[in-house]
């Protein structure tokens, strides 16, 4: 029996605001326990939420990125539960009129960049507070509750059940995560419990129109973890179906240890929230201005930005494709730069590989072209290789991100001026990257190639006189190259570099051994 | 739209209410009050008019985002019946 995997996610971010979403209490995390919860956040009798400006333009920026509606007024409403961690009995979230709804999200579904893509649907993202955490050890049988994240912002993003596979399911996360880094509105970490997802999973028989019965697994807080959950839930679910079984809707948890998922409520005994609106809240008009400011403090998004980068020129830049201009019409936020002066155009004729993988952050897509700036536009290529390659792998051995970079992105591109005007070759140059990773001579590539005396040997006269000594030491190879066997011609030039110590151009290397060997093959 | 018994209790325990079955039904007969007046109210056409979310007709001001509390912690903790490491202590609930 063919099976198709139904997945939507809903996925929580904490916006990066200085104070909470209805109080003036710090969201710093770890702070000591209970000394960042006001009165508010503890609900003391007679206090009244007050809504932070701050979480309301993150909302607005996440809706205006992903081509939604800004929905004005929005209305804030109490989900109601009984949890120690959540000392009002219930949580100021919303229900009818969230603030963002609809919108859209462009994922990558394979490995083939210029293939694999889909459009995911979001429903819709609201604003509410997260809730306190309760730490069931070392107790004496009691929980400790500390109340440090209650009211911390929260933007709860909904998305439709477009997903058809664990992976989708996990390039949809990574690609939220991956934007709401980009626009700044959430530090993305998830080790913090800053970005969590929760999936809902069904299973239907293939070309079924109706979904399956879902079962909700709840509060995954790693891509690997998302993934694996899924996985497990779509096998249990197919094995339910296929034995004659049915379903049973459920809330359930992802136990990573055992990689199973186990049921936390069933359908029966489901939470009734009985939302209403929040009577301490007052509608939230969103007057155009303040959408316009937030506008203005848009970044160029990751598409545009990727967008520019494999654009050959700029007339090429500035077409849209016939399914460009139809969305520019439904969602003129989303073709942006039309709209918006971002102040750069400068485009680079990269593969699209290079340029997904230079924008996977903006960080890295600012590092790039800020090196790019000083080596030039038509070097770009060797720019993209070195950023996606040697600085890429040196961060990931050392678990760093690009901000934090050893080499700096002025001081690479030094380096590959370097490469550029051919006083080092391409191999001397991660010798030399090499050195200046480990902070020696200040990093300064040039300060480094002086140093070290590295500088190539571009003068022929030098490097023929390398050459005739190479070919006399080597006659066996001489004669075997002459016989035809061109994997001779390889090791004396592997010859002649190690007699120059490296330094020979080996361009020149190659053009003149192969003059000089040519000749005698005709002799 | 009628109420019964089972739909009282179900609501007290929601709302973490313990309640009698003497008292279920005292509040059924003040429920079944309550919604027979809805039901008058709702003999009204209001298909028309867009559902009020607040009393007032004004709207939500909004705080800059800066933080103005302290630490108070001692202070809130002096209410709660136990503490321990700066956690307050509550009976075990796992859900």
């Amino acid at each position: 029996m063919e099976w198709e995997i139904v997945v939507g996610l809903e996925v929580h971010i904490q916006l990066l605001t200085q104070s909470k979403i209805f109080s003036g209490a710090s969201t710093a995390f770890g702070g000591t326990p209970n000394t960042q919860a006001c009165a508010v956040d503890i609900a003391l009798p007679g206090v009244l939420p007050v809504l932070n400006r701050g979480a309301v333009e993150r909302a607005i920026k996440f809706g205006l990125a992903v081509g939604a509606e800004i929905n004005s007024p929005s209305i804030f409403a109490r989900k109601n539960y009984f949890y120690p961690d959540l000392p009002k009995g219930y949580q100021i979230s919303q229900y009818e009129l969230p603030i963002v709804e609809g919108g859209r999200i462009k994922i990558q579904t394979g490995n083939d960049i210029n293939e694999n893509t889909k459009i995911v649907r979001l429903t819709r993202a609201h604003l509410e507070e997260d809730a306190g955490k309760s730490l069931h050890e070392d107790f004496h049988g009691m929980t400790g509750i500390d109340l440090n994240r209650a009211g911390t912002p929260l933007l709860e993003v909904v998305s439709e059940p477009d997903m058809r596979s664990s992976m989708e399911a996990v390039a949809f996360a990574k690609t939220i995560h991956s934007l709401v880094r980009w626009i700044g509105i959430s530090d993305g970490n998830m080790e913090e419990g800053s970005f969590r997802c929760d999936a809902n999973v069904s299973v239907r028989r293939l070309g079924d129109e109706k979904l399956g019965t879902r079962r909700e697994i709840k509060n995954l807080n790693s891509f690997r973890f998302l993934q694996q959950a899924i996985d497990y839930e779509v096998e249990y679910q197919k094995s339910i179906l296929e034995n004659g079984g049915e379903v049973k809707q459920a809330t359930v948890l992802f136990d990573s240890g055992k990689r199973e998922t186990h049921v936390m409520r069933s359908k029966e005994d489901a939470h009734d929230y009985r939302y209403f609106p929040d009577p301490d809240l007052l509608p939230l008009e969103i007057p155009q201005d303040l959408i316009d400011k937030v506008m203005k403090s848009m970044p160029e998004l990751p598409m545009w930005r990727y967008r520019r980068f494999i654009a050959q020129d700029v007339d090429e830049y500035r077409t849209f494709t016939e399914e460009e201009s139809r969305i520019h019409s439904k969602h003129p936020m989303q073709l942006s730069p039309h709209l918006m002066d971002y102040g750069v155009e400068e485009v680079y004729a990269l593969s699209k590989y290079d340029a997904t993988m230079l924008t996977t952050d903006i960080c890295t897509a600012d590092y790039f072209e800020e090196v790019v700036r000083i080596v030039g536009c038509k070097n770009a290529k060797l720019c993209a290789n070195w950023v996606i390659g040697e600085v890429a792998a040196r961060l990931n051995q050392n678990d760093e991100d690009i901000t934090t970079s050893p080499v700096s992105a002025e001081q690479l591109a030094e380096l590959l001026l370097r490469i550029c005007d051919e006083t080092i070759s391409g191999k001397t140059a991660k010798d030399i990257f090499g050195a200046m990773w480990h902070g020696e001579h200040g990093a300064s590539a040039d300060a480094i190639i002086k140093a070290k005396n590295l500088k190539q040997i571009s003068n022929s006269d030098e490097i023929r006189g390398f050459v005739d000594t190479v070919l006399i030491e080597n006659p066996k190879e001489v004669s075997d190259y002459c016989k035809g066997k061109e994997k001779a011609f390889n090791f004396l030039v592997g010859q002649i570099m190690k007699a120059s110590k490296g330094k020979a151009n080996p361009a020149q290397v190659n053009e003149i051994l192969k003059e000089k060997l040519d000749r005698k093959k005709c002799e | 739209m009628s109420l019964v018994l089972e739909d009282v209790k179900l609501v007290a325990n929601l709302a973490r209410i313990k309640i009698s079955d003497e008292e279920a039904r005292t509040t059924l007969d003040q429920l079944t009050g309550i919604f027979y007046l809805i039901e008058q109210m709702q003999e009204v056409d209001t298909s028309t008019i867009v559902p009020m979310s607040h009393a007032q007709d004004v709207v939500q001001r909004l705080r800059m985002d800066v933080v103005t509390e302290v630490d108070q912690h001692e202070l809130f903790q002096s209410l709660a019946p136990q503490v321990e490491g700066g956690l307050y202590l509550v009976p075990k609930v796992i859900e």
